[in-house]
Protein backbone atom coordinates (compact mmCIF):
# COMPACT_ATOMS: atom_id res chain seq x y z
CA UNK A 1 0.00 0.00 0.00
CA UNK A 2 1.27 3.37 -0.96
CA UNK A 3 1.88 6.27 1.60
CA UNK A 4 -0.39 8.89 -0.21
CA UNK A 5 -3.41 5.53 -0.25
CA UNK A 6 -2.44 5.53 3.70
CA UNK A 7 -2.97 9.39 4.29
CA UNK A 8 -6.14 9.35 2.34
CA UNK A 9 -7.57 6.96 4.25
CA UNK A 10 -6.99 8.56 7.73
CA UNK A 11 -7.39 12.49 6.33
CA UNK A 12 -11.07 11.63 4.98
CA UNK A 13 -12.42 11.50 8.19
CA UNK A 14 -11.54 14.60 9.33
CA UNK A 15 -12.48 17.06 7.11
CA UNK A 16 -14.34 15.27 3.59
CA UNK A 17 -16.14 12.97 4.91
CA UNK A 18 -16.54 14.17 8.58
CA UNK A 19 -18.87 11.96 10.63
CA UNK A 20 -20.37 14.43 12.11
CA UNK A 21 -20.54 17.88 9.87
CA UNK A 22 -21.01 15.45 6.55
CA UNK A 23 -21.86 12.84 6.98
CA UNK A 24 -24.94 13.31 10.01
CA UNK A 25 -23.91 10.32 12.28
CA UNK A 26 -23.73 9.57 15.90
CA UNK A 27 -25.97 12.55 16.82
CA UNK A 28 -27.50 11.79 19.86
CA UNK A 29 -23.91 11.98 21.63
CA UNK A 30 -22.66 14.83 19.60
CA UNK A 31 -26.00 16.94 20.92
CA UNK A 32 -26.54 15.75 24.22
CA UNK A 33 -22.92 15.77 25.70
CA UNK A 34 -21.50 18.72 24.79
CA UNK A 35 -21.72 21.00 27.02
CA UNK A 36 -18.32 21.74 27.41
CA UNK A 37 -15.63 21.39 26.04
CA UNK A 38 -14.25 18.21 28.49
CA UNK A 39 -17.22 16.58 28.41
CA UNK A 40 -17.04 16.52 24.26
CA UNK A 41 -12.97 15.51 24.63
CA UNK A 42 -13.87 12.66 26.79
CA UNK A 43 -17.04 11.63 24.93
CA UNK A 44 -14.82 11.61 21.54
CA UNK A 45 -12.01 9.58 22.97
CA UNK A 46 -14.01 7.22 24.64
CA UNK A 47 -16.19 6.50 21.23
CA UNK A 48 -12.61 6.42 19.00
CA UNK A 49 -11.53 4.15 21.66
CA UNK A 50 -14.45 1.77 20.84
CA UNK A 51 -13.97 2.40 17.06
CA UNK A 52 -10.78 1.83 16.70
CA UNK A 53 -10.95 -1.44 19.14
CA UNK A 54 -14.05 -2.80 17.21
CA UNK A 55 -12.76 -1.83 14.08
CA UNK A 56 -9.70 -3.83 14.53
CA UNK A 57 -11.44 -6.96 16.20
CA UNK A 58 -13.73 -6.98 13.47
CA UNK A 59 -11.54 -6.81 10.43
CA UNK A 60 -9.37 -9.49 11.53
CA UNK A 61 -12.01 -11.89 12.34
CA UNK A 62 -14.03 -10.41 8.85
CA UNK A 63 -13.37 -14.08 7.23
CA UNK A 64 -14.94 -16.04 10.54
CA UNK A 65 -17.91 -13.97 10.48
CA UNK A 66 -20.86 -15.87 8.93
CA UNK A 67 -23.12 -13.28 6.34
CA UNK A 68 -26.08 -13.87 8.08
CA UNK A 69 -25.36 -13.05 11.29
CA UNK A 70 -22.73 -10.32 10.97
CA UNK A 71 -24.61 -7.19 12.36
CA UNK A 72 -26.01 -9.48 15.44
CA UNK A 73 -21.98 -9.99 15.99
CA UNK A 74 -20.52 -6.52 15.61
CA UNK A 75 -23.02 -5.64 18.13
CA UNK A 76 -21.68 -7.82 20.34
CA UNK A 77 -17.91 -6.96 19.87
CA UNK A 78 -19.23 -3.10 20.22
CA UNK A 79 -21.35 -3.65 23.18
CA UNK A 80 -17.88 -5.43 25.13
CA UNK A 81 -15.44 -3.05 23.80
CA UNK A 82 -18.41 -0.35 25.10
CA UNK A 83 -18.47 -2.15 28.83
CA UNK A 84 -14.59 -2.10 29.16
CA UNK A 85 -14.57 1.95 28.35
CA UNK A 86 -17.76 2.00 30.72
CA UNK A 87 -15.89 -0.05 33.77
CA UNK A 88 -12.52 2.59 33.20
CA UNK A 89 -14.09 5.66 33.37
CA UNK A 90 -16.05 4.62 36.85
CA UNK A 91 -12.79 3.59 38.24
CA UNK A 92 -10.58 6.83 36.63
CA UNK A 93 -12.78 9.67 35.65
CA UNK A 94 -15.73 8.89 38.34
CA UNK A 95 -16.77 12.76 37.87
CA UNK A 96 -17.07 12.46 33.95
CA UNK A 97 -18.43 9.43 34.10
CA UNK A 98 -21.39 10.48 35.87
CA UNK A 99 -21.86 13.57 33.81
CA UNK A 100 -21.95 11.72 30.72
CA UNK A 101 -24.54 9.04 32.50
CA UNK A 102 -26.24 6.90 30.43
CA UNK A 103 -24.77 8.48 27.13
CA UNK A 104 -21.47 6.71 27.70
CA UNK A 105 -22.99 3.02 27.03
CA UNK A 106 -25.36 4.74 24.31
CA UNK A 107 -21.51 4.57 22.51
CA UNK A 108 -23.16 0.74 21.19
CA UNK A 109 -25.89 1.95 19.14
CA UNK A 110 -23.74 5.33 17.77
CA UNK A 111 -24.12 4.94 13.68
CA UNK A 112 -20.55 6.32 13.23
CA UNK A 113 -19.63 3.17 15.05
CA UNK A 114 -21.65 0.53 12.92
CA UNK A 115 -21.18 2.39 9.62
CA UNK A 116 -17.81 2.10 9.43
CA UNK A 117 -17.86 -1.32 10.23
CA UNK A 118 -20.20 -2.39 7.74
CA UNK A 119 -18.69 -0.01 5.23
CA UNK A 120 -15.17 -0.71 5.68
CA UNK A 121 -13.56 -2.89 8.23
CA UNK A 122 -15.71 -6.10 7.53
CA UNK A 123 -14.41 -5.76 3.77
CA UNK A 124 -10.51 -4.34 4.35
CA UNK A 125 -7.51 -5.46 5.89
CA UNK A 126 -6.37 -4.72 9.19
CA UNK A 127 -4.02 -1.76 8.28
CA UNK A 128 -6.56 0.22 5.91
CA UNK A 129 -9.02 -0.55 8.77
CA UNK A 130 -6.98 0.78 11.37
CA UNK A 131 -6.46 3.87 9.35
CA UNK A 132 -9.72 4.52 8.70
CA UNK A 133 -11.05 3.96 11.80
CA UNK A 134 -8.81 6.82 13.99
CA UNK A 135 -9.45 8.86 10.95
CA UNK A 136 -13.44 9.07 11.95
CA UNK A 137 -12.46 9.21 15.57
CA UNK A 138 -10.23 11.83 14.93
CA UNK A 139 -12.74 14.01 13.24
CA UNK A 140 -15.90 12.81 16.14
CA UNK A 141 -13.53 14.20 18.13
CA UNK A 142 -12.61 17.65 16.12
CA UNK A 143 -16.49 18.10 15.66
CA UNK A 144 -17.43 17.63 19.61
CA UNK A 145 -14.47 20.12 20.79
CA UNK A 146 -15.66 22.76 18.61
CA UNK A 147 -19.26 22.44 19.95
CA UNK A 148 -18.60 22.06 23.17
CA UNK A 149 -16.00 24.92 23.18
CA UNK A 150 -19.00 26.91 21.58
CA UNK A 151 -21.61 25.90 23.93
CA UNK A 152 -19.56 26.58 27.03
CA UNK A 153 -18.07 30.23 25.64
CA UNK A 154 -21.47 31.29 25.06
CA UNK A 155 -22.91 29.65 28.06
CA UNK A 156 -20.54 31.28 30.59
CA UNK A 157 -17.48 33.01 29.40
CA UNK A 158 -14.98 29.88 29.33
CA UNK A 159 -14.22 27.83 27.25
CA UNK A 160 -12.37 24.21 29.25
CA UNK A 161 -12.79 25.96 32.26
CA UNK A 162 -10.70 28.93 31.57
CA UNK A 163 -12.44 32.36 31.76
CA UNK A 164 -12.16 33.97 28.24
CA UNK A 165 -15.07 36.96 28.33
CA UNK A 166 -14.58 38.32 31.90
CA UNK A 167 -17.25 38.90 34.26
CA UNK A 168 -19.25 41.29 32.36
CA UNK A 169 -20.46 38.12 30.35
CA UNK A 170 -24.19 37.25 31.28
CA UNK A 171 -24.49 33.54 31.29
CA UNK A 172 -26.86 32.29 28.33
CA UNK A 173 -28.48 29.16 30.19
CA UNK A 174 -30.19 27.97 26.53
CA UNK A 175 -27.22 27.02 25.44
CA UNK A 176 -26.58 23.92 27.85
CA UNK A 177 -30.48 23.09 27.16
CA UNK A 178 -31.37 21.05 24.41
CA UNK A 179 -32.77 23.86 22.21
CA UNK A 180 -29.18 25.40 22.03
CA UNK A 181 -27.24 22.53 21.28
CA UNK A 182 -29.82 21.84 17.84
CA UNK A 183 -29.55 25.62 16.80
CA UNK A 184 -25.17 25.59 17.30
CA UNK A 185 -25.34 22.36 15.57
CA UNK A 186 -27.14 24.16 12.64
CA UNK A 187 -25.15 27.17 12.92
CA UNK A 188 -21.60 24.93 12.53
CA UNK A 189 -23.04 22.48 10.21
CA UNK A 190 -23.81 25.83 7.83
CA UNK A 191 -20.57 27.07 8.39
CA UNK A 192 -19.04 23.78 7.34
CA UNK A 193 -21.04 23.58 4.24
CA UNK A 194 -19.35 27.36 3.75
CA UNK A 195 -15.83 27.04 3.90
CA UNK A 196 -15.66 23.16 2.27
CA UNK A 197 -18.21 24.59 -0.48
CA UNK A 198 -15.56 26.65 -1.91
CA UNK A 199 -13.00 23.61 -2.77
CA UNK B 1 -44.88 9.96 40.92
CA UNK B 2 -47.79 8.19 39.43
CA UNK B 3 -48.71 6.22 35.68
CA UNK B 4 -50.21 9.56 34.38
CA UNK B 5 -46.87 11.34 35.04
CA UNK B 6 -44.13 9.14 33.62
CA UNK B 7 -46.51 8.91 30.62
CA UNK B 8 -47.00 12.80 30.19
CA UNK B 9 -43.08 13.56 31.02
CA UNK B 10 -42.12 11.09 28.60
CA UNK B 11 -44.16 11.93 25.41
CA UNK B 12 -44.46 15.84 26.19
CA UNK B 13 -42.13 18.11 28.93
CA UNK B 14 -38.93 14.86 28.55
CA UNK B 15 -39.77 13.56 24.89
CA UNK B 16 -37.02 11.89 23.84
CA UNK B 17 -36.29 13.01 20.76
CA UNK B 18 -36.39 16.67 21.83
CA UNK B 19 -34.66 16.52 25.59
CA UNK B 20 -33.03 13.42 25.32
CA UNK B 21 -31.75 13.49 21.74
CA UNK B 22 -32.71 9.96 21.45
CA UNK B 23 -33.21 8.85 17.99
CA UNK B 24 -32.13 11.83 16.32
CA UNK B 25 -30.95 9.60 13.42
CA UNK B 26 -34.46 8.93 11.72
CA UNK B 27 -35.44 12.14 12.90
CA UNK B 28 -33.45 13.91 10.84
CA UNK B 29 -32.99 11.62 8.01
CA UNK B 30 -36.49 9.52 7.35
CA UNK B 31 -39.01 12.25 7.97
CA UNK B 32 -39.46 13.44 4.53
CA UNK B 33 -43.24 12.47 4.70
CA UNK B 34 -45.98 12.11 6.84
CA UNK B 35 -47.17 9.04 6.54
CA UNK B 36 -43.48 6.98 6.33
CA UNK B 37 -42.99 9.08 9.64
CA UNK B 38 -45.46 7.97 11.09
CA UNK B 39 -45.16 4.38 9.71
CA UNK B 40 -41.35 4.38 11.39
CA UNK B 41 -43.08 5.84 14.53
CA UNK B 42 -45.80 2.80 15.17
CA UNK B 43 -43.39 0.45 14.33
CA UNK B 44 -40.31 2.02 17.07
CA UNK B 45 -43.54 2.63 19.81
CA UNK B 46 -44.32 -1.45 19.03
CA UNK B 47 -40.70 -2.51 19.34
CA UNK B 48 -39.77 0.10 22.88
CA UNK B 49 -42.80 -1.30 24.20
CA UNK B 50 -42.03 -4.61 24.00
CA UNK B 51 -38.45 -3.91 25.14
CA UNK B 52 -39.46 -2.37 27.73
CA UNK B 53 -41.25 -5.01 29.49
CA UNK B 54 -38.54 -8.02 27.84
CA UNK B 55 -35.37 -5.78 29.12
CA UNK B 56 -37.39 -5.43 32.77
CA UNK B 57 -37.70 -8.99 33.47
CA UNK B 58 -33.98 -9.86 31.92
CA UNK B 59 -32.65 -7.34 34.23
CA UNK B 60 -34.69 -7.72 37.47
CA UNK B 61 -34.46 -12.24 37.31
CA UNK B 62 -31.02 -12.49 35.40
CA UNK B 63 -28.56 -9.60 35.82
CA UNK B 64 -29.47 -8.92 39.44
CA UNK B 65 -30.80 -12.24 40.72
CA UNK B 66 -26.99 -13.57 39.47
CA UNK B 67 -24.88 -10.12 39.93
CA UNK B 68 -24.03 -9.99 36.59
CA UNK B 69 -24.80 -6.25 35.94
CA UNK B 70 -21.97 -5.73 33.72
CA UNK B 71 -23.38 -7.78 30.80
CA UNK B 72 -26.07 -5.39 30.88
CA UNK B 73 -25.17 -3.66 27.50
CA UNK B 74 -24.43 -6.77 25.42
CA UNK B 75 -27.85 -8.85 26.85
CA UNK B 76 -30.29 -5.75 26.04
CA UNK B 77 -28.46 -4.93 22.40
CA UNK B 78 -29.12 -8.70 21.52
CA UNK B 79 -32.85 -8.68 23.01
CA UNK B 80 -33.37 -5.24 21.09
CA UNK B 81 -31.74 -7.28 17.91
CA UNK B 82 -33.04 -10.42 18.04
CA UNK B 83 -36.81 -8.56 18.89
CA UNK B 84 -36.46 -6.71 15.93
CA UNK B 85 -35.89 -10.10 14.01
CA UNK B 86 -38.57 -11.35 15.74
CA UNK B 87 -40.98 -8.63 14.78
CA UNK B 88 -40.12 -8.82 11.40
CA UNK B 89 -40.59 -12.69 10.92
CA UNK B 90 -43.89 -12.34 12.97
CA UNK B 91 -45.50 -9.60 10.76
CA UNK B 92 -44.23 -11.33 7.20
CA UNK B 93 -46.13 -14.13 8.16
CA UNK B 94 -49.02 -13.02 10.12
CA UNK B 95 -49.68 -9.28 9.15
CA UNK B 96 -48.03 -8.87 5.28
CA UNK B 97 -50.22 -6.22 4.81
CA UNK B 98 -48.60 -4.34 7.56
CA UNK B 99 -45.12 -5.58 7.30
CA UNK B 100 -45.51 -3.99 3.10
CA UNK B 101 -45.64 -0.81 5.02
CA UNK B 102 -43.33 -1.23 7.98
CA UNK B 103 -40.79 -3.56 6.44
CA UNK B 104 -37.87 -1.04 5.42
CA UNK B 105 -38.49 0.45 8.76
CA UNK B 106 -37.88 -2.47 10.80
CA UNK B 107 -34.16 -3.06 10.49
CA UNK B 108 -33.58 -0.03 11.01
CA UNK B 109 -34.83 0.12 14.79
CA UNK B 110 -31.64 -2.27 15.79
CA UNK B 111 -29.12 0.87 16.04
CA UNK B 112 -32.14 3.32 16.95
CA UNK B 113 -30.32 4.87 20.36
CA UNK B 114 -33.81 5.70 21.67
CA UNK B 115 -34.61 1.54 22.25
CA UNK B 116 -31.26 1.05 24.03
CA UNK B 117 -31.79 4.66 25.88
CA UNK B 118 -34.95 3.29 26.86
CA UNK B 119 -33.68 0.39 28.17
CA UNK B 120 -30.91 2.16 30.36
CA UNK B 121 -33.03 4.73 31.34
CA UNK B 122 -35.68 2.30 32.77
CA UNK B 123 -32.71 0.67 35.07
CA UNK B 124 -31.32 4.10 35.68
CA UNK B 125 -34.74 5.29 37.33
CA UNK B 126 -35.20 2.04 39.17
CA UNK B 127 -39.08 1.83 37.90
CA UNK B 128 -40.82 -1.35 38.48
CA UNK B 129 -42.77 -3.44 35.82
CA UNK B 130 -46.22 -1.44 35.32
CA UNK B 131 -44.10 1.85 35.04
CA UNK B 132 -41.58 0.35 32.69
CA UNK B 133 -44.00 -0.76 30.22
CA UNK B 134 -45.60 2.81 30.57
CA UNK B 135 -42.32 4.30 30.02
CA UNK B 136 -41.68 2.07 26.84
CA UNK B 137 -45.06 2.80 25.81
CA UNK B 138 -45.00 6.58 26.89
CA UNK B 139 -41.51 7.18 25.14
CA UNK B 140 -42.74 5.69 21.59
CA UNK B 141 -45.40 7.97 21.35
CA UNK B 142 -43.15 11.18 21.94
CA UNK B 143 -41.04 9.50 19.45
CA UNK B 144 -43.80 9.24 16.85
CA UNK B 145 -45.18 12.68 17.69
CA UNK B 146 -41.62 13.93 17.06
CA UNK B 147 -41.34 12.39 13.84
CA UNK B 148 -44.45 13.29 12.14
CA UNK B 149 -44.19 16.81 13.72
CA UNK B 150 -41.30 17.36 11.60
CA UNK B 151 -42.16 15.60 8.31
CA UNK B 152 -44.97 18.26 8.42
CA UNK B 153 -42.46 21.11 8.95
CA UNK B 154 -40.03 19.67 6.68
CA UNK B 155 -43.10 19.25 3.44
CA UNK B 156 -43.44 23.08 4.04
CA UNK B 157 -40.07 23.89 4.68
CA UNK B 158 -38.80 22.07 1.01
CA UNK B 159 -41.32 24.36 -1.27
CA UNK B 160 -39.18 27.81 0.53
CA UNK B 161 -35.67 28.98 -0.45
CA UNK B 162 -33.56 28.31 1.74
CA UNK B 163 -30.04 29.87 1.86
CA UNK B 164 -27.01 27.57 0.25
CA UNK B 165 -25.34 26.47 3.30
CA UNK B 166 -28.57 25.82 5.60
CA UNK B 167 -29.86 23.37 2.98
CA UNK B 168 -30.33 19.30 4.44
CA UNK B 169 -29.08 18.86 7.49
CA UNK B 170 -28.34 22.91 8.69
CA UNK B 171 -32.18 24.07 8.22
CA UNK B 172 -33.44 20.79 9.94
CA UNK B 173 -31.70 21.00 12.58
CA UNK B 174 -32.42 24.62 13.59
CA UNK B 175 -36.09 23.16 13.13
CA UNK B 176 -35.27 21.01 15.46
CA UNK B 177 -34.18 23.86 18.08
CA UNK B 178 -37.14 25.42 17.41
CA UNK B 179 -39.28 22.23 18.25
CA UNK B 180 -37.41 21.71 21.46
CA UNK B 181 -37.78 25.77 22.90
CA UNK B 182 -41.47 25.17 21.94
CA UNK B 183 -41.76 21.90 23.81
CA UNK B 184 -40.09 23.66 27.09
CA UNK B 185 -43.60 25.45 27.14
CA UNK B 186 -44.68 22.23 28.56
CA UNK B 187 -42.07 21.92 31.29
CA UNK B 188 -44.84 23.24 33.71
CA UNK B 189 -47.59 20.07 33.05
CA UNK B 190 -45.01 17.81 35.08
CA UNK B 191 -44.60 18.87 39.26
CA UNK B 192 -40.91 17.92 39.94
Amino acid sequence: MKVNEMIKDFVKGIWKENPVFVQVLGMCPTLAVTTSLINGLSMGLATTFVLVASGLAISALRKLIPDQVRIASFMIIISSFVTVVKLLFEAHIPEISSQLGPYLPLIVTNCIILGRQEAFASKEPVGRSLLDSLGMGVGFIFALVVLGSVRELFYQGTIGGFELLGSWYKSMVIMVQPAGAFISLSLLVALFHKLSGSE
Amino acid sequence: MGLFFIFVAIVLTQNFVLHYFLGICPFLGVSDEMEGAFGMGIATTFVMTLTAIITWNINTFILKAFNVEFLEYVSFILVIASLVQLVEMFLKKYLPELYETLGIYLPLITTNCAVLGLALFMVLREYNFVESAVFGFGAGVGFTLALVVMAGIRGEINEEDIPEPFRGTGITLLVAGLLALAFMGFSGLVPT
